[in-house]
């Protein structure tokens, strides 16, 4: 059996690129209401996408990291996305949901809660995109530090020490929130809830645990208020461009979105995270996965899609420009780019349509097919959770006594069951790709 | 308990009732309470369903809205309770993100009002702002903001500021909280945003203010990420019952979630806080007073009775007797039969409290214990009656009929807007309710029939003129 190729679909606004909200089936007055998003997510479950995320930041968006820029012609505002996938999940049933959440201002408990929330609501589909809140104007909004602004130019050489020790605050905070929702997450046992008549007893306040965080920024002494969710842990996303965020990556997430130019640098970050996983010591249970991200505009024919991207370029009044490669070019174009990847042993990949809904349609109506018969969308047969649809088992709780065997020989048989586990391309954490 | 009421009150089956001087009815608005994280709620009688399965939240939110309840309610803990330095296991236990979940319930429900309890102490005006915003614009206006204002240490270890707030500016933090919320929902102007695709403008010039707000509490400066949401402003509860509570209530609240559900100590209340309102210039049916209220139905009165006492021994386990008196007595009374009489031993002082997670003020324990065991004595109860007395004591014990009664002559007389009812099985307690008192009230053209459609929470309530 050929093995998978993992897909999610990255929904902002009407679009990634700045202008795709002026195109003719672009709803832009319609960005601040459920039925839009619902109609996304639904195209996007129809056609057995596993995941999409949904974008968010601590404040407007804007161009640049130096405060809020004076542009009015692109779309501003966004919904929260914890919330926003939280009510698009009673509206759906097998697609993951995974919103972004900053970690830089937030209360490492609320996320934590609000991330099993979703887990509940959506019966196991939940995942969080891990992102930091790095714009000093976004600071501004709590008032409690303030950031000096953050240079990604600067950043990317790596030669300020002012700038690498703003980023490694911002990405060490991350981790450490990760670690405190993962361990919430684990503060009760599955089978903490016990209906005791007898002993008068609700709870097993033994299968309760206190996680005891204790770090530079914040404590958090736990439990959870939240019962453990449905998947043990859910999924953990970082999209990460270097060194640092590669660490906050090995260390707490279960994927790692990366953005390769090309195939050298695909080999070159594959060897930073190598370097990353030699370093730092990983705080989720099973091997970190790689997906590569990527924005696509979908046209009929070559001509065509380049052709609509100078004309969304001219309408902007510069080349969009992206952390990704764009790939303006056919469905055709867009499957075999995937299919590469893929022979290069990344497990999935989150598209960034140019246009929403156009290129979303496209991705749905005529690349999933391609892949489909290139036989990498097979999934195991009754995953009911994100995690198992991904190949993923569902962790015990880090807290579980050793002398529950019930409790682990079902996580144990959960992963047995699933056909697509030993046979997913993983990074190990030994240093190697295989 | 029997009604009191009948003759008061003239019952009549259309909705624009009058009473003997021609005036409308009063309507009732009532409130759901998503079943809590103690002992009112029952669990060991097979019946209840998971606290925490959204399928339990479905349900719970789908009946109220069946009921046309004005909105559901949910309370929040954010830590779990402890009792003697350990995790209090008697209750039910596990919550959860109130935000969240009432997100979830707005996609199943399209009418009742969303209002979730939510700390002005743990979060940040920024934050939980656009949160409330979002909520607001993904249920088409239903959302609401219960504000609670705990500050203690214990809750404060699962945050990054710990016990920051000394308790005397709970209300001066919640009120300049509530003062940078405001600015921030009203920081994009009516109509924004334009997503004008013919002339390219997303944004009109001046569709954003900017909010600059510096204070004892907040730094906030920038612009809000929502446009205006459908009610404006979420609606605004309180809670609260001190000095402080009940004049940040009058300045704040258009809800206040009581805790006078007697009749006559209800209307006392009902006069105290709405004869605060013309003050700071507002109507007296700008904020609606919402006592708490349990209740027991039967097909006669005395069957009612007798499933009160039923339900109350589910209520007060034998253990849950014992830890109540515990937390008066500040220390193990482990060794007492829960059958037998109250300790005679007097409460610890010296102890702050075993019980921790949970709002329960008692001035001078010594005293309050003299009071219980003269009760105790006088009627001859147990432990476990005696508490039962105070824990479980049901607000309306009767048949359909008489709890309609009871619940509108709170009404018609103004000792109350209406009521907060609090189910004792999850999530299933309401159902009875719906079924047998709603059509009651609604016979008496004291309860709405229908949803006004597009209506706001604010327009459910009745608190736009």
């Amino acid at each position: 059996m050929t093995s998978p190729l993992y897909l999610g679909i990255a929904l902002d606004g009407a679009g990634w690129h700045p202008s795709a909200w002026r195109e003719p089936d672009a709803r832009p007055a319609d960005l601040f209401h459920l039925d839009y998003w619902v109609a996304l997510v639904r195209a996007a479950e129809a056609a057995g996408i596993d995941l999409v995320t949904i974008e968010d930041s601590f404040g407007l968006q804007s161009t640049g990291f130096g405060g809020i820029d004076p542009r009015r012609d692109e779309v501003r505002g966004r919904l929260d996305a914890l919330l926003l996938a939280t009510a698009i999940a009673p509206h759906t049933s097998t697609i993951g949901l995974i919103p972004t959440i900053t970690t830089t201002h937030t209360e490492p408990f609320h996320v934590a809660t609000g991330v099993q929330t979703l887990d509940f609501v959506s019966d196991g589909r939940a995942g969080w995109r891990v992102q930091v809140s790095g714009r000093a104007h976004e600071a501004a909004h709590v008032g409690r530090r303030t950031l000096p602004a953050l240079d990604p130019a600067l950043v990317a050489r790596g030669t300020d020490p002012a700038q690498t020790a703003l980023l490694e605050d911002l990405f060490g905070e991350a981790r450490d929130t990760v670690e405190v929702a993962r361990r919430l997450w684990d503060s009760w046992e599955d089978d903490a809830v016990i209906r005791d008549v007898e002993t008068g007893r609700f709870v097993d306040r033994d299968k309760l645990h206190y996680i005891d965080f204790v770090g530079d920024r914040f404590t958090v002494k736990g439990p959870s208020i939240t019962p453990r969710p449905p998947q043990g842990q859910p999924l953990v996303y970082a999209l990460a461009h270097q060194k640092v965020p590669y660490e906050l990556a090995v260390a707490g997430a279960d994927i790692v979105g990366i953005t390769p130019h090309d195939d050298a640098h695909l080999v070159a970050i594959l060897g930073q995270l190598d370097t990353a996983a030699q370093d730092v010591s990983r705080g989720a249970d099973e091997p970190l996965r790689v997906w590569t991200e990527i924005s696509v505009l979908i046209g009929e024919t070559a001509d065509a899609a380049l052709a609509t991207l100078d004309r969304l370029n001219a309408t902007h009044g510069e080349p969009w420009t992206s952390d990704t490669v764009i790939l303006a070019d056919t469905a055709e174009a867009v499957a075999a780019q995937l299919l590469h990847w893929h022979s290069l042993g990344i497990d999935g990949v989150r598209l960034r349509p140019a246009r929403l809904p156009d290129d979303l349609t496209a991705i749905t109506e005529r690349v999933v097919p391609l892949l489909r018969a290139a036989g990498v969308l097979d999934r195991p047969i009754g995953a009911a959770t994100l995690r198992a649809r991904l190949g993923f088992g569902r962790p015990e709780s880090r807290y579980a006594s050793p002398t529950a065997p019930a409790a682990r020989a079902t996580a144990a048989a959960d992963s047995e069951a699933d056909p697509a586990a030993d046979s997913t391309v993983e990074l190990d954490l030994t240093g190697s790709i295989r | 308990m029997t009604t009191t009421a009948s003759t008061t009150i003239h019952p009549t089956a259309h909705p624009t009732a009058r009473d003997a001087a021609g005036r409308p009815f009063r309507q009732v608005h009532l409130a759901a309470h998503f079943p809590g994280v103690n002992n009112t709620s029952v669990w060991s009688d097979g019946k209840a369903e998971s606290q925490i399965a959204f399928s339990s939240f479905r349900h719970f939110a789908q009946n109220a809205e069946r009921g046309k309840f004005d909105f559901l309610f949910l309370a929040e803990g954010l830590r779990l309770r402890e009792q003697k330095g350990l995790i209090h296991d008697l209750d039910v236990v596990g919550r959860p993100n109130t935000l969240a979940i009432l997100a979830g319930i707005a996609a199943v429900t399209e009418h009742i009002g969303l209002v979730g309890t939510l700390s002005s102490t743990f979060n940040e005006p920024y934050e939980l702002a656009r949160q409330l915003a979002s909520l607001d614009l993904l249920s088409g206006g239903r959302a609401g903001w219960n504000i609670v204002t705990t500050s203690d240490a214990f809750h404060g270890e699962n945050f990054r500021r710990g016990a920051f707030l000394d308790p005397k500016d709970r209300y001066v933090r919640a009120e300049e909280f509530v003062a940078v919320a405001r600015a921030l929902w009203d920081g994009w102007a009516p109509g924004a945003p334009a997503a004008n695709k013919k002339t390219g403008e997303f944004l009109s010039a001046d569709a954003l203010t900017a909010v600059d707000h510096h204070g004892a509490q907040f730094d906030v400066s920038g612009f809000g990420t929502l446009p205006r949401s459908p009610q404006g402003h979420p609606v605004i509860v309180q809670a609260g019952d001190s000095a402080d509570g009940r004049d940040f209530a009058s300045a704040n609240a258009e809800v206040i979630f009581s805790l006078h559900s007697e009749f006559e100590d209800g209307q006392r209340f009902f006069r105290d806080v709405k004869g605060r309102l013309p003050a700071v210039g507002r109507h007296p049916d700008s904020l609606k007073i919402l006592p708490a209220a349990t209740f027991i139905l039967g097909d006669t009165a005395a069957e009612a009775r007798e499933r009160s006492r039923e339900v109350a021994l589910l209520q007060v386990s034998p253990q849950t007797a014992i830890s109540f008196l515990e937390q008066l007595w500040g220390t193990d009374l482990g060794g007492y039969d829960p059958d037998g009489p109250l300790p005679e031993i007097d409460p610890v002082l010296a102890d702050k409290g075993v019980a921790r997670g949970r709002v329960r003020h008692v001035v001078d324990p010594v005293a309050v214990a003299k009071t219980w065991r003269g009760i105790a004595e006088a009627e001859g109860l147990s432990i476990r009656d005696l508490v039962i007395r105070f824990a479980a004591k049901h607000t309306f014990v009767g048949t359909p009929v008489q709890v309609a009664e009871q619940i509108n002559r709170h009404v018609q007389e103004e000792a109350s807007d209406g009521f907060v009812i609090v189910g004792h099985t999850n999530p299933t307690g309401l159902d009875e309710f719906v079924d047998r008192v709603i059509p009651e009230l609604q016979e008496r053209g004291v309860y709405r029939t229908e949803y006004e459609p597009g209506a706001t929470l604010r327009d459910t309530l009745g608190l736009t003129p």
